[in-house]
């Protein structure tokens, strides 16, 4: 696992940049992973998706469907994509501190 | 990492280098191997010598005796696996099976030729096992077991997907997918996996499906699928979970109930079954079709597929129907019945409540696959179709290696699509690369990662060559799979190479075409976009 460090924090992440624990989470995260991902600002609707997929991942150990987070969010695929370049999974679920999909996906 | 563009990817070297085989190494550049796993998985599943390690680093930390243990294990399963054996020993190193490997014609790299590729192994063999090798060495293609051959084994059998298209053109029929898989064996048993395969199989053995759904998860995707057919058809597609007694169990992976498009064939599965008041259910716990763990060992791949019987036995179901998946029916068909012994005893031979059709191909293993199951519905006119519904989509069909070379199902899915699509919408690809020589998605056996993308397009190039192929002369829009790993890796392959071309299942199509009584006028399919024609179409039938 690697190291990095931003704000004077320290996290744990895997190969893939994802936080090794999501207990680790908070808001220099956030910051690290908004510079990572090239996003300028963070708005009212980026933290409506990260809130729904920490709420969703704590029910339910997993990541949402996409769909069932467009649903909840009533945000269209195109416009979550707006929000998170790299999209919901590699974008969205690393901001939120969820770990990366598995599996056929 | 950055992902060359199409057109610099295209372009293949197939000059091999000056040097001989053996003094080539291979060259771990980003974006070709995968990244090895994270102990944590190893520990979960109490697999050998977890640790942190890095491919990219000079130190794979082996463990001590790694050299022993290896050799130690190719005696052991050169004793258990007389093809093993025989697949060293035969191979006249004719070359027909050379430019048969999607990877060989992706990335021009001579050790993609399966033939080398075995050879890889092959002179461990023979330096080891055989007593010409023995005493003359590299002379006789012998050479010594170093970290260095270690190394060349985990690129490259890595780098083969096995698909088994070598195997069709080996006039020996030499079976590399069994050489790969051996060799992956004697990799693990060093600690030696790649983290994709190894989360998706831990996360498997750990809650039942290969992205960990829980099971109020697995509950919560498939409701709400069931509420979006409900939505676009008007139809409640009721949902039994782990309801004993039921005649079917239903088994699909969980590619179909958590990524798209695989959601929209689930919808379909749901329709289909709520047409005919089947008497099925779901078990949250065998809530994965598909199998990774028999990319990572044969032991894995038992214990992961033994909960499908078990559940299908706590459940006291009569026999099991799958999903459209590809290497859960490779596992089922050929792998199940020698895994676990003997016929299970309180499973009944499969037969069609709808038909009574008795499906005698799943006699031994009591598993019949959605397509042999929906082919069967629609030879028996059980189901009334309007076609039209899918007058939007122009389709060309790639057969999975698992279901088209492993199971020899062809006919099935391309008979259900005569009857779901209009009259000329359906396109076949050339046909050396359908049916039994179809070309593998590049992405299979667990390698559906991201860090090895430049690979993933470059093995899946000649499959999408041949769709661009069928886009560019008759205007497809649509390739058809029936397997949720392509439906998984196809969108990215395609999206990188033939961006017009979306993919889809066929239960998707039928779920497009099913008509209800009561049904809501239909005014899209089951992704939301526009039918086309429906008004035309409705004064047409009225005229009849």
């Amino acid at each position: 696992m690697a190291i990095v460090e931003h704000m004077g924090k320290k996290f744990e992440v895997d190969e893939d940049g994802f936080l090794a624990n999501l207990d680790d989470w908070g808001p220099e995260w956030v910051d690290y992973v908004k510079t990572q991902e090239g996003i300028t600002e963070l708005t009212e609707d980026h933290w409506k998706v990260i809130n729904m997929l920490q709420d969703y991942f704590k029910k339910n150990g997993i990541a949402p469907m996409v769909r069932i987070l467009s649903k909840v969010t009533g945000f269209k695929l195109k416009y979550i994509y707006e929000l998170f370049p790299s999209g919901p999974g590699k974008g969205a679920c690393k901001m939120a501190g969820l770990p990366k999909p598995t599996g056929c996906v | 990492m950055s992902l060359p563009k199409p057109e610099e990817l295209a372009r293949v070297n197939y000059q091999p280098p000056a040097r001989g085989w053996m003094e080539v190494k291979p060259d771990f550049r980003p974006g070709t191997y995968c990244n090895a796993a994270s102990p944590k998985w190893l520990e979960w599943i109490d697999y050998p010598y977890p640790r942190q390690w890095s491919v990219a680093e000079e130190d794979w930390q082996l463990p001590e005796n790694w050299k022993e243990i290896v050799l130690e294990g190719m005696e052991d399963r050169l004793a258990r696996f007389r093809s093993l054996k025989l697949f060293f020993d035969i191979c006249v190193r004719c070359g027909a099976c050379a430019d048969k490997c999607h990877f060989f014609l992706g990335t021009g790299d001579p050790k993609n030729m399966p033939v080398l590729r075995a050879e890889l192994l092959r002179s461990v063999y023979k330096r080891y096992f055989t007593r010409i090798g023995k005493a003359l060495g590299e002379l006789v293609g012998a050479r010594d077991l170093d970290e260095k051959v270690i190394k060349e084994w985990f690129f490259y059998l890595y780098q083969c997907t096995i698909c088994r298209r070598c195997s069709l053109f080996c006039p020996y029929g030499i079976d590399m997918a069994e050489m790969t898989l051996l060799g992956r064996e004697m990799l693990a048993s060093i600690g030696i996996n790649i983290d994709w395969a190894m989360a998706s199989v831990a996360q498997c053995y750990d809650k039942g499906s290969h992205i960990g759904a829980t099971p109020q998860a697995f509950k919560d995707m498939i409701d709400f699928l069931a509420e979006e057919n409900e939505r676009i058809t008007g139809i409640k597609t009721p949902v039994s979970y782990n309801r004993k007694g039921a005649e079917i169990l239903f088994v699909t992976p969980s590619g179909d109930y958590f990524a798209d498009p695989g959601t929209f064939t689930l919808m379909g599965y749901l329709l289909l079954f709520t047409y005919l008041d089947l008497d099925w259910t779901f078990s949250t716990y065998a809530a994965e079709g598909g199998n990774f763990g028999w990319f990572v060992s044969h032991e894995m791949g038992k214990r992961l597929n033994a909960k499908i019987y078990h559940e299908a036995e706590r459940l006291k179901v009569k026999w099991i129907l799958g999903g459209e998946c590809g290497h859960m029916w490779r596992v089922c068909n050929q792998y199940m019945p020698t895994w676990f012994g003997q016929v299970p005893s309180f499973l009944e031979v499969p037969v069609s409540p709808v038909t009574g059709t008795v499906f005698e191909n799943a006699r031994v293993h009591k598993m019949v696959h959605i397509s042999e199951f929906t082919a069967d519905l629609l030879r028996h006119n059980k189901l009334k179709l309007d076609p039209q519904r899918n007058a939007h989509i122009k389709l060309t069909f790639h057969d999975s290696c698992n279901t088209s070379r492993g199971m020899g199902i062809f006919e099935e899915p391309r008979y259900i699509i005569q009857h779901v699509l209009p009259e000329g919408h359906f396109f076949e690809m050339p046909p050396n690369t359908i049916r039994e020589k179809t070309f593998c998605c590049g992405s299979s056996s667990g390698i559906n990662a991201n860090e090895n993308m430049e690979l993933r397009m470059q093995g899946g190039f000649p499959r999408a060559n041949a769709v661009r192929y069928v886009h560019e002369r008759y205007g497809v829009n649509h390739l058809g799979c029936i397997c949720a790993l392509d439906r998984a890796t196809l969108p990215t392959l395609l999206q990188y190479w033939v961006p017009e071309v979306e993919v889809t299942g066929i239960t998707e199509l039928v779920g497009n075409a099913l008509v209800f009584e009561g049904e809501i006028e239909r005014t899209t399919d089951l992704r939301d976009r526009d039918l086309v024609g429906v008004g035309e179409q409705e004064g047409g039938e009225e005229e009849e």
